[in-house]
Formats: C-alpha cells, structure tokens, sequence
C-alpha cells in the first residue's frame, strides 16, 4: 500500500522533537571542552562525572543561547524557572540523573513558519527547554557474543554535559499528503534559524541537531488523536521524510488489519528506510523529576532578553526574500531551492562570480540530482561554491562545453581533485578550430549519403554528423561551431 | 519573587502536584518499592521487599511531616539559598586527564568505562 493511498484514507498527525547541542566552548555546568572529536574521556571533569563533592555551575552562554533560539521562534521567555533532576538507571549519564527542565521550560509558545509548494505552514512550538547531554555508549558483543554474559557497553563520557537544547512542537495537523515533506522541510527551516543565530553548529551526521520524529493517523470521521509512534535519532532531513513515509504506510497496515497501534519508541534504519520497536517507554512518572537542589533557579532579566531580542539577525525567510529580488528568482525558483536546501550553495556561488541563473541552473538542474544518485545531502557533495562558479566561468568563456562541464563536475565529485586539476588530469578543453574543421571533414567523408541529403536541404540530418563529430572528439567539440561548419561546407 | 510571575503554564498546579507527590511518597507500598527495584536493575527478594517497603515507609513518613507545618502560603522550598541567576562565563578549564578520571572506574576497557550491557537493543 502505497504512501499517497494511506493519506487518501487517514489524516496524518506529526509532532517533532529537535535535539541541538550548542556550540558553547564550555559544557552547560563545568568548564570542560565541547569540541567534537576528542579522545575518549579526554574532556571530563568531577561535575559533569557526578564525583562526590562536585558542583555544577550554570554556563552564562547556554542560557542566553536558549533565550535567543525561544525568540527566534516567537516564544515567551519564562521570567523564573528551574531546571529539574530527571532520575533514570542506564550508564550514559554517570549520576544516575540527568540535569533537565520539567514543568518550567525556559521558553514556551511560540511557532515557526515553513514554506513549502506556494503554501505556509504554521508549526506551533510548545516549549523549547535545556538539558545536558548525554554519554555515548559503545556496545560490544552483542550478536556476535559468543560467551553467555561477555556482553558489556563501554562509556565515553566526553559529550555528557554538552547543553543541549529541545525544542517540541504541538501536534501539527493538516498537512495531509504533504505530511512527510512539511516534517523535512520544518527540521531544515528549523536548522537555518539555528545557524544563523550561531547558536550550533547544526550538523545532523555529527549528531549535534537530531530529531525524534511522532507519527500517528486519524481516520477522517475521529474526533480524537490516534496512537503515535515516537521515531528516535533520526540524523538527517532525507531520513525525517523517510521515517514519516515508512511509519504511515506501516501505522496503515496495522489500523487496515483492524490491529492497534502500539505507542512505543521505534529505531530508524538509514539502509533500509524502515523503523523497528525500541526500549519501552517508561512513563513519565518513573523518573521522579525534581528540582535540580544543586542550583539555583534561572531568572532572566527582562533587560537581557529584550537585549537579546534585538541582537537577532534577520531570520532566514526574510533574507531569503530579500536574496530572491536582488538576484531575480521567482517565488516558484525559491520554493524549489528552499525545499532542495541550496538556498546557502547558491548564494556563495554567485559570491564567487557566477551569473544568478547560472548558479541557480548547476544546483538545483544538476547537482542535487546527483546528490540523490549518491544518497549524500547536497552540502556534503564534494564540489565547492566557488568550483561551481568556476566550470560555470570556463563554459561561459567557452573553454567547456556543457557536456565536457558536467564531466568535470562529476570527476570532483568523485574526489579528483578540484576544477583546474581535474581538468588537466583529463586533457579536457574545447576542441581548437583547426581539430574541429579536421573532424567536421572527416565525419562528411564518412557518411556520404547524409551530406547528400544535407545538400539537398535536409537539415535534420545534420545531428547525426554532429554526433560523429562529438564522439571523434571525445565530446570535447562545440557542438553549435561544428553545426556551422558543416552547413557551410554543404550548403 | 511572587509564585504569579513564575513561569510554566500552570504555576497554582505545580505547588498542589508536588504536596500530591509527597503525599503519594509518604506511604509507600511494596508494590512501589518493586517497581522502583526494577527500575534500579536491583534483584530483592519478598522478604528484601518487606523489610524495605517497611523502613521507606517509616522514613517517608517522618519527612511526610513537613506537610503538616506547610501552609498553602509557602512554596516548596528548592534551594537553600535565596539567589537566582548564579552564572559561569563561557571560558574552558582544564579536564582531567582519562587516567584519572578513569582511576574510579571498576573496570576500564579502551580508555572508557566499561559498564554491563543493560538494554538489549541499541
């Protein structure tokens, strides 16, 4: 059963839990490094390894780091809140709790705006809060364990305490088919706020934004939400639309089966697409929150936040407005480049000299396609704006062709090396005058019968010659001189 | 500062929820106890669980008794101290280096905590 049947029958409900570590160069309550990448255990300390005696203090950074992401989503800033001890037994987190917000979350209501085919979307935003997190945790054994109880985990506790910030929204509704695209497209609108406030560094392969994606359907004729899945750890935009797909078509089959849907956690698997039952929730209750006893409660001034309020940039809609005049794009053209993610790519290839609609062309014509043919984000293609910009230059002055240009896009993308190099490594130009005049009388000695019919007026028969001629040169000829060249000798 | 100004949505709630807690805390059932064993990864016994449920109960019930002094004027009290907006400026210390952070550790296994396998999945 397919995804757009499913939706023809059931109204999707969609709820997102993002998950940002900030990029403060210190963890949220001690002052040990946040940088990625350490070696194990390199950058802890008696706070964030819950040593007896130890004391956490707030990082001032984090907090206003918060406040700026709640106004930027148009959310009330609390005037006194506390942050709370959420108790759990498992080893990422090595005090047996985990320094988070409860009932008094830092911000709450607010919404975000996504765009998406001509149509605006409202996503309301119920809280946005802070919390510390976690170790990460290697499994070893496991499938493989041959030993009954050889299998142990092993804990690094460097990221635990990096702050860490949630931003939940409501249930939003209405999106109908448009379901798993808004969910994308709200996760990569949500990034660009966050980058642009330079808050984090917002790169989901390294885990620093993450989402839990909520999925339930509702048969038309229900009053009430139906039972929703939570999809955790969903670590790029192409897997937060997949994880939506996959949970409709999955939540259809058991509601169409007459079963029910079991709220639980599920794993999403980036090779197959598809989700699996993970650990059973515990109820809220069984964490015992309470109020965090080693600090004192948050009260921010309503000087710093109107402070911070006016320190915002412009948010990422607006510059994308002011982006589209300046270099002409239609509302259509924006629409494609937000939602294909190269708003950013093509800027900084225009930046670097290319024509507007030129840029425009090798993202969104070319090199998100292949970005798809590689299933890589097209950010992570290995082709710069300025190596766009500069096969761009070269087929303009005409030193590629457009065929010869895509083939030397395609040799960086393949880690070559960059433009120039490739080109050298190649040999790849335009063929001289002189080669093209030599294959274009080559090819008409070839094929007779086709100059005849050139001669007699037949200019469809030209392609073919062109054809030859491209193929003889290693499609290093300018197929436009070379149709010239033939019809002048046989006209 | 007056509990109206603080934040969340429902302030008036929150003082009432937790006197529920203590209150609910305050007599704990064996029941309770097992849950909370489970939770922990503790293995007891019945009779492990008749003793404790017993002792809890006793403890809780003298810290239970600070709800009868409480008057609906005083908000739970969370801190000792009267401060807020206690702050650290952004700026990194030094760490400790893994041997000794790891020196605690009962068992160290490729510079990092090795610890049971507790979850099935992951």
């Amino acid at each position: 059963m397919s995804y757009d049947d499913v939706l023809d029958r059931y109204e999707p409900v969609l709820g997102l839990e993002t998950h940002v570590e900030l990029g403060t160069a210190t963890k949220l309550f001690c002052g040990c490094s946040t940088v990625f990448g350490g070696e194990p255990n390199s950058q802890v300390c008696p706070v964030c390894l819950g040593l007896p005696g130890s004391l956490p203090v707030t990082n001032r950074a984090a907090i206003e780091f918060t406040i700026k992401i709640g106004l930027a989503l148009h959310c009330d800033i609390a005037e006194w809140c506390r942050f709370a001890r959420k108790n759990y037994f498992y080893p990422d987190m090595p005090k047996d709790y985990q320094v988070s917000q409860y009932d008094e979350p830092l911000c709450t209501d607010g919404y975000l705006d996504v765009a998406l085919d001509g149509r605006t979307y409202r996503v309301e935003i119920e809280r946005v809060h802070l919390e510390e997190d976690t170790g990460k945790t290697l499994h070893v054994g496991g499938d493989t364990g041959r030993i009954h109880g050889a299998n142990h985990s092993l804990v690094d506790y460097n990221r635990a305490g990096i702050p860490l910030v949630e931003i939940v929204t409501r249930p939003i509704r209405g999106t109908g088919k448009h379901a798993a695209a808004v969910a994308k497209a709200y996760v990569s609108e949500l990034r660009d706020v966050l980058r642009d406030l330079g808050v984090s560094d917002v790169r989901m392969e390294q885990g620093s934004l993450r989402a839990d994606v909520n999925v339930s359907l509702m048969p038309p004729d229900a009053d009430q939400l139906g039972t929703r899945t939570e999809t955790k750890n969903v670590n790029s935009l192409r897997s937060v639309e997949r994880a939506v797909r996959h949970e409709v078509e999955r939540q259809a089959g058991v509601l169409d089966a007459g079963g029910r849907v079991v709220q639980e956690t599920r794993h999403f698997h980036e090779d197959s697409g598809t989700t699996s039952p993970g650990r059973s929730k515990e109820e809220a209750q069984d964490y015992r929150y309470f109020p965090e006893p080693d600090l004192v409660p948050l009260a921010p001034p309503r000087e710093l936040v109107e402070e911070l309020r006016a320190s915002l940039p412009e948010p990422p809609s607006v510059r994308r407005a002011r982006f589209a005049e300046t270099h002409g794009y239609t509302a259509v053209d924006m629409d494609q480049m937000t939602n294909a993610g190269v708003v950013d790519l093509v800027e900084a290839t225009i930046d670097a000299g290319a024509p507007a609609a030129k840029a425009k062309g090798w993202w969104l014509g070319y090199l998100v396609g292949r970005a798809g043919e590689l299933g890589l984000e097209v950010a992570e293609l290995a082709i710069t704006p300025a190596g766009v910009a500069r096969i761009s230059a070269l087929e303009d002055e005409g030193s590629l062709t457009n065929k010869l240009a895509r083939q030397v896009a395609d040799a960086v993308l393949a880690g070559e090396g960059d433009v120039d190099a490739v080109i050298d490594a190649h040999g790849w130009r335009v063929a001289g005058e002189d080669e093209l005049v030599a294959a274009v009388d080559a090819a008409i000695a070839d094929a007779p019968d086709i100059a005849a019919k050139i001669r007699e007026g037949n200019q469809g028969a030209v392609g073919p010659l062109v054809g030859a001629i491209m193929k003889a040169t290693g499609g290093s000829a300018d197929a436009k001189r070379a149709r010239e060249l033939i019809l002048e000798r046989l006209s | 500062m007056k509990r109206s100004q603080q934040c969340g949505h429902d302030t008036s709630s929150r003082a009432e929820r937790t006197l529920a807690t203590l209150a609910v805390v305050a007599a704990i059932s064996r029941a309770d106890v097992a849950h909370l064993a489970s939770l922990a990864r503790i293995s007891m016994t019945d009779a492990e669980l008749d003793v404790m449920a017993g002792q809890l109960d006793v403890i809780l019930g003298a810290v239970g008794r600070v709800q009868e002094v409480a008057a609906a004027d005083i908000p739970p009290t969370s801190h000792p101290l009267p401060l807020t907006n206690v702050f650290r400026d952004d700026v990194p210390a030094p760490s400790l280096a893994p041997d000794e952070a790891l020196a605690a550790a009962p068992i160290a296994e490729g510079q990092r905590f090795r610890v049971p396998r507790i979850l099935d999945e992951e």
